[in-house]
């Protein structure tokens, strides 16, 4: 099963289209979409519009390929899943967020085992006819740094 | 309960997706505080490491939305009235800002810590924010500046964060420049 996700927040027609179009040509029957809120509509996938969050989990955790929007929350849940990701930023000059933030996270992501990143749909595209499901993301911690998370303590309770 | 025993009292307040994912990661910091989340799912109450801590759903709004602004400004307002905390923490984005804004008007301790998804430069959010902020928070070296924010580690050791020092020192030479 390959899930696409975009978050909540805003719609990403340019990444489902684009694997939308895949699936249709390589005949693919096991794509979940959640496309967020837009007149747009897949003709070849199953999809969703909006998904509460325990939702998005199981369907994290019953893929095999995630293909998703550089937000954090969706990157924080595909290493936390251990599940391969393939990741495409939103484009500020596409009017696709406020600002080139996901460029940037996207850019950072490149290298990592278990993440794919793709700057833009048609090597969306390229990835996806490549992308292997064996690859195991690496392990990441589960709270913050040690660092930061004296600082928090610190401040909370009022000692420098 | 005197006040010299009894619990530090948290707030800790985001928006939804990769705020409140990030919020969570702090919650070890908290381990020997009386804690209140509040976010903008219902669902999210889930995710709490420890289920006995106080969740408060507030109103979905972004800066785009006036009315839902003032609508989400009035119940931030009255949470923070309600829990007294000792101290507020966010991860952003809107409802962060006005809970510093009343907690800092109030007299409490303040602490904005900026998305790690603004790699490049500080959240707009952030950059306002920090007037309110007694501790004002980066999790990018690269942006910290000698008047704030501060930078004291990240969300994400071991994915997201700076590679060596000569990316900092780099960006800091760009910025002089």
């Amino acid at each position: 099963m390959i899930f696409v996700s975009v978050g909540m927040q805003m719609p990403f027609d340019r990444l489902c289209q684009a694997v939308d179009a895949w699936a249709g040509d390589n005949g693919r029957d096991d794509v979940f979409m959640q496309i967020g809120e837009t007149d747009w509509r897949p003709s070849n996938v199953e999809y969703t519009e909006l998904i509460d969050p325990s939702s998005f989990k199981a369907r994290v955790r019953e893929s095999t390929l995630l293909v998703m929007h550089a937000g954090i929350g969706s990157i924080v849940t595909a290493f936390e899943c251990g599940k391969p990701v393939l990741v495409m930023p939103r484009r500020e000059h596409l009017h696709e967020t406020r600002n080139d933030h996901q460029f940037a996270t996207a850019r950072k992501l490149v290298g990592l085992n278990g993440v794919v990143v793709a700057m833009d749909e048609i090597e969306l595209v390229k990835r996806l006819d490549e992308m292997s499901i064996e690859e195991v993301p690496m392990s990441i911690s589960k709270t913050a740094s040690p660092e930061l998370l004296e600082k928090i303590h610190a401040f909370v309770h009022g000692s420098k | 309960m005197s006040k010299a025993n009894r619990k530090t009292r948290v707030l800790a307040v985001s928006s939804g997706g990769g705020h409140w994912v990030q919020l969570q990661r702090l919650t070890p910091a908290f381990s020997d505080c009386d804690v209140a989340w509040a976010t903008v799912r219902p669902q999210y109450r889930d995710d709490l490491a420890d289920k006995s801590d106080r969740f408060h759903v507030l109103p979905d709004a972004t800066r785009w939305n006036k009315l839902g602004l003032v609508h989400l400004m009035l119940k931030v307002f009255i949470l923070v009235l309600k829990e007294r905390p000792d101290a507020i923490i966010t991860t952003g984005a809107a409802p962060g800002y006005f809970a510093l804004m009343f907690g800092r008007l109030t007299g409490k301790r303040t602490c904005w810590l900026d998305s790690i998804a603004n790699i490049e430069e500080l959240s707009l959010s952030g950059r306002k924010a920090s007037r309110w902020a007694t501790l004002w928070l980066t999790q990018w070296k690269h942006l910290a500046m000698p008047d704030g924010p501060e930078f004291h580690g990240c969300v994400l050791p071991n994915l997201l964060q700076d590679d060596d020092d000569a990316v900092v020192q780099e960006a800091h030479k760009e910025r002089s420049q």
